[in-house]
């Protein structure tokens, strides 16, 4: 490696081991004597359990046990809850129903848990859960969100009257009906936003144990934050007392959001190790994590724009029904209000908006926080409409989306967000040059010569990142603040140690965060190790999800690196009998402006640690601790180009151009915020061309395997064109914003547009299967033909 | 997957001899199907005996006005045999787009056909070509051998050992994938056989599996060209519909794949 500071395409330095099969993941922990979990999960959508019958199952060769939902319920362990508070528009609290990690009456989806067998094996394990004998009385089932609202609907939880979990709203709504009633063109829209899942490539694993001699519990799992994990584990499901509890999240294969959460398998795991008196695994296999992961969108929404005589947006108004599934995961509830209705405003002057969102209970698979979280609706909904208003009004659909950007910052929304910097024309510019917006005619010409329908379609996103500053969450009804830490510690040879309270499941903070120290001191990146993941080495941190890491957790490393530099500096002014203000830092080394002489920064640190010759009353070492609390949001934003060529005889959309123009405030390493961009279009357009959860009207999981839910795959994507605008973040030290997830909240949109434009008809719902495509454009031909 | 035995024959009497002490044995050939499913734990044979090392099961050979491909034979083998390649280039490009690569260099011929997946290739090639299955008791016509989804004329203890192509005129296929599993939605081979005859055979699109397109055969008789049989819609009755597409989406995508076989015969 080499000293490689910001800005730097520097190679993965985790990629040594990941490429190498030398991942550690936490199915590959072992532990002496431990024993395998497997699950015994409700094959109905809705159902009374009346019995279950372990005798079979116990008598089974290698069965340690099974344990059920009284057991647990006896032994005072607490429910899972939604860890965000929101209030009904008439200001009650959200009707939340009881989540037990093994249910011991009512099952509400197909998967949930009513008990776990532990086994010498997993083979064991899995042989004896199959012979547990659970008695059902099967109940009506509703999976639809409209029908789960609709009179005479079953009724899911006692808590939450007619399925209604809260009915919230935002924003000013005398003012909207004030403008849609003045407006010169209304345009109307119903949208759906598909359900998704979220198929990180490592599914969720547990590995607990518990030390009777200490009463001492830990916990190897697939965590995006483990102190989180381990706060809600001790706070509110009283599995044990928070320094009784360490949580381990070794190498992590990907999250999505979908590792955020708590689930019942991972808490049951820890139970179940005091329980049995031996270490407890439970690895999830395929089909559990489709049946388990929270899944992400799910929103159905009616939409209207309102536009004076100019074309210029007068106001918004939008009701959504959000499905939230059979339970209210951790966040499920700030997804589809303070991460969504907050960003209806897009990258417009809107003068009014109002939004309404009604949450509901559905037999199905609980929704929460997948890439990009209330974000991608918000941006869907309002690019489709502004993409459609510009074809109702006849104007290019660049021109309208200019007629009416948020030009002076900071900007103020009537929902909530102060917009601090931003530079949409230039993003929409630099996306049209790249995608030669201009030779599109001649192109789309070309494709019809040879049977093919093309399309263009954009979309101009922004986004809300680094959530966020703690008491604007907290009277928003976060349970939790959302800072971040940090801690620097300085070897005595002069090496570098971050402890952050962030966590890498492939983001490269290994390497990025390696950067900003290089960049710092001069220092080689091999000389920096980061240090994360674990409750027992790092202070309290709150995790990564959210586009955070950079914009919070790195400025946390910021601030303790100025402490560290601060007492470096002293040290060295010390030792060379110089002004402390004359010290300068320059690769690797501390020099006193004008002279020749210097210190390296291996003789500082040494100098710390021996504490021979201190300035007087200094304490010894050279190590800094930090919490970085955010002053605001920050604000990606960007435009992205799609162009298709659909197939008319089959409905077959090919993606041919993909232009991202992205605002991402300072860029660390642009290799990987390219991967972070890659990553999240594949997602985005794996939305809008393929994934789609489907139940059938009883429950059921039709997509529960690879052989039915479709995820994209390389060949279904362009080789995109990315390039970067830079306007810096005023609000962080580093001016960063935030990359993770963009390409999956401004990439869905783009491409329905393209495909809608190619195909001349608008109402098409994602994913745009062949099959849609193919009939709405048969559909279209047939009234043009008429 | 529940615990199974394992046994790997080294000839045919072998594999019956095997086969006859299981009290539930499955023959097992690439194991592409067979192994994911028992996985699943959808299958629990008390033991499975591998065909795969048995002699006169391997290789590929001209035999006359045929060619003759051993039941154990990869797909990638087929892929890439230059003898194929030569004589029936349609059976070489389909084997060359059967699953991945993967797929491609475990799966074999004898396995595909004798599990006679309703959206496996392979079917199509047989019944349009007019193959002959050659079992370990007797020889059967492709269409005689595939009876219905996922049935062939297989005795529980018979083998297939190797497959008889005549050498076509021309021939080529052309497929529709699941856009999740990549199996076909449709898929249309179409061959002029060495009499000057035509066949047409689907699969992937309809309800019982394989099935011969006579329409389309009738019009590609007089008139070798795409747009013979671009009118030609063999119907959704028959079709079968899943959340991947609707029985008239799979009609309409047989035609069109029937075309573009035409096409890519040149």
């Amino acid at each position: 490696m080499a000293v490689e500071g910001i800005g730097a395409r520097a190679l993965r330095k985790e990629d040594k081991r990941f490429i190498t099969g030398k991942g550690r993941y936490t199915d590959d922990m072992v532990l002496p004597g431990m024993g395998h979990a497997a699950f015994v999960r409700s094959p109905h959508a809705h159902a009374r359990v009346k019995g279950i019958d372990a005798s079979a199952a116990l008598a089974m060769p290698g069965v340690d046990a099974v344990l059920t939902g009284d057991q647990l319920v006896g032994d005072g362990i607490g429910n899972l809850i939604c860890g965000w508070m929101i209030h009904s528009k008439d200001g009650s609290p959200m009707n939340m129903g009881g989540w037990r990690a093994l249910e011991p009456e009512v099952v509400r989806h197909v998967g949930q848990a009513v008990a776990v067998v532990v086994a010498d094996t997993p083979a064991q394990a899995r042989d004896a859960a199959d012979a547990v004998v659970v008695d059902y009385e099967e109940l009506p089932a509703v999976v639809d969100a409209i029908e789960a609202l609709a009179p005479g609907a079953p009724q899911i939880h006692p808590e939450a009257a007619g399925n209604l979990i809260f009915d919230w709203e935002i924003g000013d709504e005398a003012a909207v009906e004030a403008a849609f009633d003045n407006a010169a063109h209304v345009t109307r829209m119903e949208i759906r936003n598909n359900r998704l899942v979220p198929n990180p490539m490592e599914p969720r694993a547990a590995l607990a144990s518990y030390d009777d001699a200490e009463e001492h519990y830990t916990l190897y799992t697939t965590s995006q934050n483990p102190h989180v994990a381990r706060l809600v584990l001790s706070a509110f499901y009283n599995v044990a007392p928070e320094h009784k509890l360490r949580v381990i999240a070794p190498d992590v294969g990907g999250g999505f959001g979908s590792k955020i959460y708590i689930y019942p398998e991972e808490m049951v795991c820890l139970w179940a190790s005091k329980r049995v008196g031996r270490p407890v695994k439970w690895v999830s296999d395929r089909t559990e994590a489709f049946l388990t992961d929270a899944h992400g969108r799910d929103h159905r929404s009616e939409a209207e724009l309102a536009l004076d005589a100019d074309n210029r947006i007068t106001g918004l108004r939008v009701k959504t029904i959000a499905n939230l599934g059979a339970y209210m995961s951790l966040f499920s509830s700030s997804v589809p209000t303070y991460l969504y209705a907050t960003l209806l405003s897009g990258q417009y002057d809107i003068p009014a908006i109002h939004a309404n969102v009604k949450t509901v209970y559905t037999n199905t698979t609980p929704v929460d926080a997948y890439r990009g979280a209330g974000r991608p609706e918000a941006t869907y909904l309002l690019e489709r409409l502004m993409e459609t208003a510009a074809r109702e009004v006849g104007l290019s659909p660049a021109e309208f989306r200019r007629r009416n950007f948020v030009r002076s910052f900071p900007h103020q929304t009537p929902v909530i967000m102060c917009y601090d910097a931003g530079d949409y024309d230039a993003t929409l510019d630099a996306a049209m040059k790249a995608a030669d917006y201009d030779g599109f005619a001649a192109r789309k010409a070309e494709a019809a010569s040879r049977g093919k329908l093309r399309g263009i379609g954009l979309s101009c996103y922004i986004e809300a990142c680094g959530i966020a500053p703690s008491a604007a969450v907290g009277s928003l009804g976060a349970g939790v603040g959302l800072w971040e830490s940090a801690e620097v510690r300085v070897n005595p040879v002069g090496t570098v140690e971050v402890l952050t309270g962030s966590h890498s499941h492939g983001q490269g903070h290994e390497t990025t965060f390696a950067q900003l120290i290089s960049e710092r001191f001069g220092l080689d990146t091999d000389a920096v190790s980061i240090v994360h993941g674990d409750t027992d080495k790092v202070q309290f941190g709150m995790g990564t999800y959210g586009s955070r890491s950079g914009a919070v957790g790195m400025s946390a490393i910021v601030k303790a690196l100025d402490k560290v530099e601060a007492k470096a500096k002293k040290i060295a002014a010390h030792l060379m009998e110089a002004a402390e203000g004359d010290i300068q830092i320059e690769g690797g080394e501390l020099k006193v402006a004008g002279t020749d002489k210097k210190l390296t920064f291996t003789e500082v640190a040494l100098a710390a640690y021996t504490a021979h010759n201190l300035p007087d009353g200094m304490e010894p070492g050279l190590k800094e601790g930090a919490f970085y609390d955010p002053t605001n949001f920050t604000f990606p934003a960007g435009t992205y180009v799609c162009e298709v060529e659909v197939d008319p005889e089959t409905g077959k959309t090919e993606i041919v151009n993909f232009v991202a123009a992205d605002d991402f405030g300072k860029v660390i390493n642009p290799m990987i915020v390219e991967g972070q961009v890659h990553g999240g279009l594949v997602q985005g357009i794996g939305q809008a061309l393929l994934e789609n959860a489907s139940y059938d009207e009883n429950g059921q999981l039709l997509t529960a395997s690879y052989m039915d839910y479709s995820m994209p795959r390389a060949d279904d994507v362009p080789s995109f064109k990315l390039t970067t605008h830079e306007t810096l973040c005023p609000g962080n030290p580093l001016g960063m914003k935030g990359c993770g997830e963009a390409g999956a909240i401004g990439s869905p949109p783009a491409v329905i547009n393209a495909i809608t434009d190619a195909i001349g008809s608008n109402d098409l719902a994602m994913p745009a299967s062949p099959e849609k495509v193919w009939a709405l454009y048969r559909s279209a031909m047939r009234e043009a033909a008429e | 997957m529940y615990e199974t035995s394992y046994h790997r024959a080294g000839s045919l009497a072998e594999a019956a001899q095997l086969i006859s002490n299981a009290d539930d044995g499955k023959f097992l050939g690439g194991g592409q199907t067979l192994l994911p499913t028992m996985k699943q734990r959808l299958a629990a044979p008390s033991d499975i005996v591998d065909l795969t090392k048995i002699p006169e099961l391997k290789g590929i050979r001209e035999d006359g006005g045929s060619i003759v491909i051993g039941a154990a034979t990869t797909h990638y083998e087929v892929a890439s045999s230059a003898l194929l390649k030569e004589k029936i280039p349609g059976l070489a490009a389909l084997a060359g787009g059967i699953g991945d690569p993967a797929v491609r260099h475990m799966g074999t011929l004898g396995g595909s056909i004798a599990n006679n997946d309703p959206a496996a290739d392979y079917p199509s090639a047989l019944v349009a070509l007019n193959a002959t299955v050659a079992t370990s008791k007797r020889s059967l016509s492709a269409e005689d051998f595939f009876v219905g989804m996922f049935e062939t004329a297989l005795d529980d203890d018979e083998v297939v050992v190797s497959v008889s192509f005549p050498i076509a005129q021309k021939s080529a296929y052309s497929k529709y994938p699941n856009p999740a599993s990549r199996y076909a939605m449709a898929g249309v081979f179409v061959a002029r056989l060495g009499d000057g005859s035509v066949r047409v055979a689907v699969t992937g699109a309809g309800q019982n599996g394989v099935f011969r397109a006579t329409a389309m055969e009738d019009a590609l008789s007089g008139n070798w060209s795409p747009d013979a049989v671009a009118g030609i819609e063999v119907g959704a009755d028959d079709m079968l519909h899943d959340i991947h597409g609707s029985a008239d989406y799979r009609s309409n995508l047989v035609t069109v794949m029937a075309k573009r076989a035409v096409a890519a015969t040149g």
